[in-house]
């Protein structure tokens, strides 16, 4: 009997000393935490920086950041980097963001292009909550956001014969693909839903053979796009549009247009637009890979091979 | 002659322990390709797999207690055999004619939920119920001995389990990702319906060597005389 409550207390007091040695390990402070239907969900801030976090161990899962003091300013290189989307349409009226995270990226074009309708489509209501609550998540009648699966919105928004201008897909993290956004059918739908000027910039982490066969799928449906960059991170922007993509001296154009309305935001477009890169130009995937389909999509497991 | 027959019976238990095994495979196989099937349509929720696991449940549950009931009448080979056919039949719709029937939910029901409810009751209630009969048919062909039942019992639902298990981590881990979702359930359909038919056959010859066998200890009877 005593035996069995030292055991008792040894384990109790071992698990106290853990769970605390690794909450002290995170970053920050932790202002939020909840657990939803899909994730668990943490708002952190450490030094006047506030992020959004879908779990706590893995440095790869901050999904928005925002300066308390500064929210306009965006934090994300990523998020900068789907700004070239506008050197090919420089006037989205209609935008559809399929994926939430902090609502930064809804806040700052509101203000950029205040006419814009904006709709914005986030699987997790816990997430839409956290984002008004925590990252000032701005809504009014041109932007909404509608919690729903987003393939599901696509294709009834493809039976309503809806169109934008510009659409963002930023559903996918480090830790986890949604392998039912990444097929051609699906990119066949995206792609019904954009108008003649319209663009996709879809913000993926697709490493090893799994940045081959999207590369595939994305060429397959759209033909030729930009693939977007930075050297140190793992995440790439592609961007696809329905029409040819511009040739340089338009973007040049476009990027010399928008550089005074960008740079208030952080965003050095000039910059940018150097790192986009022309599959026409630059094919760096064998170009016999395999395409995705709603058959064929192991794209975490694929994910995982080296 | 005696020696030859009771080979032929020494086998029929581990056949039907294989065939057993199969359909555990198949049917953890299937619900799992069941959650690939309704994405496009119905998304990946949680909900999704509330459908599928709700359906399969409840078409288990049905095909036990008509499974059961057929065993009453009759039970042969023969018929265990006919019900993998069917069931290897009764797939088939999964691979060919799901995105219509899944088109046509989808613009009839706006809710996520109740349309995947009703998508996987289309598609799977019929080929589990049958796969459901397997279970309690199986132990009736093999139950001779009352006292030993359970321990028959027990011995089936291990194989079928260990089964369902191994099809539910191959299917998940290597299936699909060496082969399309469509290719994976003809394959399923396939094994069904060749393990059916094995299982007729195996009737068949059982049924010769026993009528042959009677007959040679019929003679052996009267030449004693």
């Amino acid at each position: 009997m005593n035996k069995l409550i030292t055991t008792l207390l040894i384990a109790i007091i071992s698990n106290a000393l853990i769970s605390s040695a690794l909450s002290t390990q995170a970053m920050g402070k932790t202002i939020h935490s909840e657990r939803s239907l899909y994730r668990n969900i943490l708002v952190e801030e450490d030094s006047g920086l506030r992020c959004l976090k879908f779990n706590v161990k893995s440095a790869k899962t901050q999904q928005s950041c925002m300066l308390v003091d500064d929210p306009q300013r965006l934090v994300f290189n990523y998020t900068k980097m789907l700004f070239s989307s506008l050197l090919i349409n420089p006037n989205p009226e209609g935008i559809l963001i399929i994926g939430l995270g902090g609502g930064t990226m809804s806040n700052v074009l509101h203000q950029i292009y205040p006419k814009a309708s904006i709709t914005n489509v986030e699987i997790d209501p816990a997430v839409i909550k956290v984002a008004r609550n925590y990252f000032d998540f701005f809504e009014n009648k041109n932007i909404t956001a509608v919690a729903q699966d987003g393939r599901i919105f696509v294709k009834r928004a493809v039976i309503k014969k809806q169109q934008y201008d510009w659409i963002i897909l930023d559903a996918f993290n480090g830790d986890y693909i949604p392998e039912h956004l990444m097929t051609q059918e699906f990119l066949q739908e995206v792609k019904s839903l954009l108008s003649d000027n319209g663009v996709l910039a879809a913000n993926t982490f697709s490493v090893s053979k799994l940045y081959n066969y999207e590369s595939a799928t994305y060429k397959a449906v759209f033909g030729d796009f930009f693939n977007v960059k930075n050297a140190n991170n793992s995440n790439r922007i592609i961007l696809a549009s329905v029409k040819a993509l511009p040739k340089p001296d338009i973007i040049a154009q476009h990027a010399k247009a928008l550089k005074e309305k960008l740079s208030p935001f952080n965003v050095d477009i000039t910059k940018i637009s150097h790192k986009m890169i022309s599959t026409a130009t630059t094919q760096d995937w064998p170009p016999a890979s395999p395409l995705l389909t709603d058959q064929y999509s192991p794209a975490n497991l694929l994910n995982l091979k080296n | 002659m005696t020696n030859e027959n009771n080979n032929t019976i020494a086998w029929q238990n581990p056949m039907i322990y294989l065939l057993a095994f199969s359909s555990g495979f198949c049917i953890m196989g299937i619900e799992l390709l069941g959650g690939r099937i309704l994405a496009p349509f119905f998304g990946s929720s949680v909900h999704i797999w509330g459908s599928i696991i709700t359906v399969f449940m409840l078409s288990l549950s049905f095909g036990y207690l008509a499974g059961g009931k057929l065993s009453t009448k009759a039970a042969s080979l023969h018929r265990y055999g006919l019900i993998f056919i069917c069931a290897g039949i009764a797939i088939l719709p999964v691979a060919f004619s799901s995105q219509g029937i899944m088109e046509a939910i989808f613009l009839a029901i706006e809710d996520t939920r109740y349309g995947s409810l009703l998508a996987s009751m289309a598609l799977f209630f019929i080929p589990t119920v049958i796969l459901g009969m397997i279970s309690p048919y199986s132990v009736r062909l093999l139950v001779t001995d009352k006292n030993k039942s359970g321990q028959v019992a027990g011995f089936l639902y291990f194989v079928s389990t260990l089964g369902s298990a191994l099809g539910t981590i191959i299917t998940s881990f290597y299936l699909v990702l060496l082969f399309e979702v469509d290719d994976i359930i003809m394959v399923f359909s396939s094994a069904l319906i060749m393990l059916g038919i094995t299982a007729m056959i195996f009737h068949r010859v059982n049924q010769s060597k026993n009528s042959l066998n009677n007959h040679t200890s019929n003679q052996q009877g009267a030449a004693d005389e």
